[in-house]
């Protein structure tokens, strides 16, 4: 429940800030139209769009066909001809048929009209494990399309980032897409400001400033990574947590400058390692910062598998914990 | 359906000025002189790629002349050149694509054919097929929503890009809507070397508009006005808020699929010359002379018109530069781009 604070903020979980977000992009920009697989009558499989279909009408909260593909597709075409799209993928999983509409078109309608064209579009769709989502509920998408120019990847963990950087997406001439770790939907909650305000894509906040170590992170696993360095603390050893919050662009004098500071690098997320965001931090430091560090860089992510799967076992053996994230980072701190 | 009769000679006008009709025979003639340009340049070592629309002209130049120009958008795929120049594209633009020069509407980034323009509502599309039809419909959805009425799009493809998914996605979702969109499939019977039947069971892609609900015809695409009475029925349907229609002309694929593709790999010279007594060229220019709408001299006149256009365009465009090297950061986003943000 939203409850008003006295000093001009509001508690709200993350999806109540998505909701909060999004109902304020509809009611300043008749140009705004919401597009995905259940979002009008049913109020979107997590309800963030509940009753928006009753006031703002069916041709403004479109329920579209199950066809991924062209909920992407068609929203691109939107944008090109003047509409401010947010279009929904219900599920990051099921955003594969959309690939080529995402990678293929979206990412290059400005570079390939050589600048007549644009493409203005956000694409929300939640993500990530913790939440028995089993094969197909679970996965982690970023990596498959961080290496895209032309995109934007955003992925914020706290209700307050929810907010003004999906403002800072909507606002955004270029397509960008919006994760969402739907295990933060409700479990995360937090002051977010009233009134508009945008939070520019690409830079990075530190969460918990520390001497000892910096640990990189973003979504479910950065407030794993915040509880971990809280008990770390209880230890007396400095942990600074620096959440990315935007993946694509990425904030390189954030990371550096906490890593010139600390002198000790580990990247954790929960998408698996093998080309994931930690090896283009890594490689990064490595060109940048090599001779700041006093140990080697680590990575800790998820095991390289297709997926976690829905038996209990075989999701918390995918999963990290705070407590796995504290032995990495006590293990760093005493290198 | 129009009584045309491009065989007997018969010509019903369907309201076609004299005018009209010579200005559709003139783009007929136009895209076959720009299409032989691309092949020449290409076999002089000029441009490494080029492709053409040869027995696509009929169709082309009869669906332009339904489209309303500074009110209707056009989603074309790359073997539209005649659509293209109906619509307004100039044989200097056409050029500028071939040469890929700096002042081409997209900057030379894309393959020739794969025109862009949004002074002239052409949207730009990528050479993967299918994947420009959602994007008509997401413009169609844009007009409807906002209201605008006599507007409609003109969507392109060719048989093979209807067994794309998001042929079916686009064509339901617009079925949905009631959007102001126009399927027009010209079928040349050719998915590269794949042949119809290899493509689909039931080869009359027109019935497949009754499983959308919406109407579908098909049309003789060799034949222009039969094109233009099929197209312009559809899209005053469309404009009219009535919804959408699948239209399907019949036509041939005369050339190889590109510069890139030896057509006698998997069918024979013969089976295309059998196809070319049917070549819609010369049998609207017989027409258009049994009626008196052009004279001999008239032809012949306008044949070497084009031909200067074409030689005019082809120096004009091969004179201007290249776009630089450091073009190719441009355009990423908007504004200076670097994926590191410092």
């Amino acid at each position: 429940m939203a409850v008003v604070s006295s000093t001009n903020s509001t508690v709200m979980n993350n999806v109540e800030a998505v909701r909060a977000t999004l109902y304020e992009a509809m009611k300043n920009d008749e140009r705004t139209v919401i597009l995905g697989e259940d979002v009008g009558a049913r109020g979107n499989v997590f309800l963030i769009t509940k009753d928006f279909i009753g006031e703002f009408g069916e041709r403004r909260v479109i329920d579209t066909p199950i066809a991924e593909a062209s909920i992407v597709g068609i929203a691109v075409g939107m944008a090109m001809e003047g509409l401010r799209p947010i279009a929904e993928i219900q599920f990051a999983d099921f955003i594969y048929p959309s690939f080529n509409q995402i990678v293929g078109e979206a990412a290059k309608i400005r570079y390939r009209s050589n600048g007549e064209y644009t493409c203005p579009l956000v694409i929300r769709t939640p993500y990530g494990g913790g939440v028995r989502g089993a094969l197909s509920h679970s996965v982690s998408i970023e990596a498959l399309f961080y290496h895209v120019p032309g995109l934007k990847i955003v992925a914020p963990a706290f209700p307050d980032d929810v907010k003004g950087l999906l403002n800072a997406a909507i606002d955004d001439p270029d397509p960008v897409l919006f994760l969402e770790h739907k295990k933060t939907y409700r479990l995360i909650k937090g002051e977010v400001p009233d009134g508009h305000y945008t939070i520019p894509l690409g830079k990075a906040n530190i969460r918990k400033a520390g001497t000892q170590l910096t640990v990189v992170s973003y979504g479910l696993y950065l407030h794993w990574a915040l509880e971990a360095a809280e008990r770390l603390a209880q230890e007396g050893l400095s942990v600074e947590v620096l959440d990315l919050r935007s993946i694509r662009p990425m904030d390189k004098t954030a990371i550096l400058n906490s890593v010139e500071k600390t002198r000790k690098l580990l990247i954790v997320h929960e998408d698996n390692k093998f080309g994931g965001i930690g090896a283009e931090i890594s490689a990064m430091v490595a060109e940048e910062a090599l001779f700041s560090l006093d140990a080697p860089i680590r990575r800790l992510c998820g095991p390289d598998v297709p997926s976690m799967g829905y038996a209990l076992p075989l999701e918390e053996e995918f999963m990290s914990s705070p407590a796995e994230m504290a032995d990495a980072m006590r293990a760093m701190v005493k290198f | 359906m129009a009584t045309t009769d491009l065989r007997t000679g018969s010509l019903e006008r369907h309201g076609l000025s004299d005018e009209q009709l010579r200005d559709m025979f003139r783009n007929m003639l136009l895209q076959r002189q720009l299409d032989n340009r691309g092949f020449q340049l290409n076999r002089q070592g000029k441009v490494p790629f080029a492709l053409g629309s040869e027995g696509h002209e009929a169709l082309q130049a009869g669906a332009a002349m339904a489209f309303h120009r500074g009110h209707d958008i056009l989603a074309p795929y790359y073997r539209d050149l005649g659509l293209c120049l109906g619509i307004g594209l100039s044989p200097f633009e056409i050029l500028l694509s071939i040469f890929a020069r700096a002042d081409d509407h997209n900057g030379g980034r894309q393959f020739p054919n794969h025109y862009s323009s949004k002074a002239a509502g052409l949207m730009s599309f990528s050479s993967i097929l299918a994947a420009h039809l959602p994007h008509a419909v997401g413009a169609a959805y844009a007009i409807k929503y906002r209201g605008e009425t006599g507007r409609a799009v003109l969507a392109t493809c060719g048989d093979g890009t209807t067994s794309e998914g998001e042929w079916h996605e686009s064509m339901n979702f617009a079925a949905v809507h009631k959007l102001p969109f126009v399927m027009l499939v010209e079928n040349n019977e050719w998915a590269i070397s794949t042949p119809l039947d290899k493509q689909m069971a039931q080869p009359e892609i027109w019935k497949r508009a009754a499983g959308y609900g919406m109407p579908g015809r098909r049309f003789n695409g060799f034949d222009p006005i039969q094109t233009y009475v099929a197209v312009k029925e559809a899209m005053d349907r469309a404009r009219a808020g009535e919804g959408p229609t699948l239209v399907e002309g019949t036509c041939y694929r005369y050339l190889a699929h590109s510069t890139d593709d030896n057509d006698l790999t998997y069918r024979t010279r013969e089976a295309v010359q059998e196809r070319r007594k049917d070549d819609p060229v010369p049998a609207f220019e017989a027409l258009l002379l049994e009626h008196g709408i052009v004279t001999a001299d008239g032809v012949a006149a306008m044949r070497q018109d084009v031909l200067r256009e074409t030689n005019e365009a082809t120096d004009a465009a091969e004179a201007l530069p290249y776009p630089e090297p450091a073009d190719l950061y441009k355009h990423v986003y908007e504004g200076a781009w670097e994926p590191w943000q410092s």
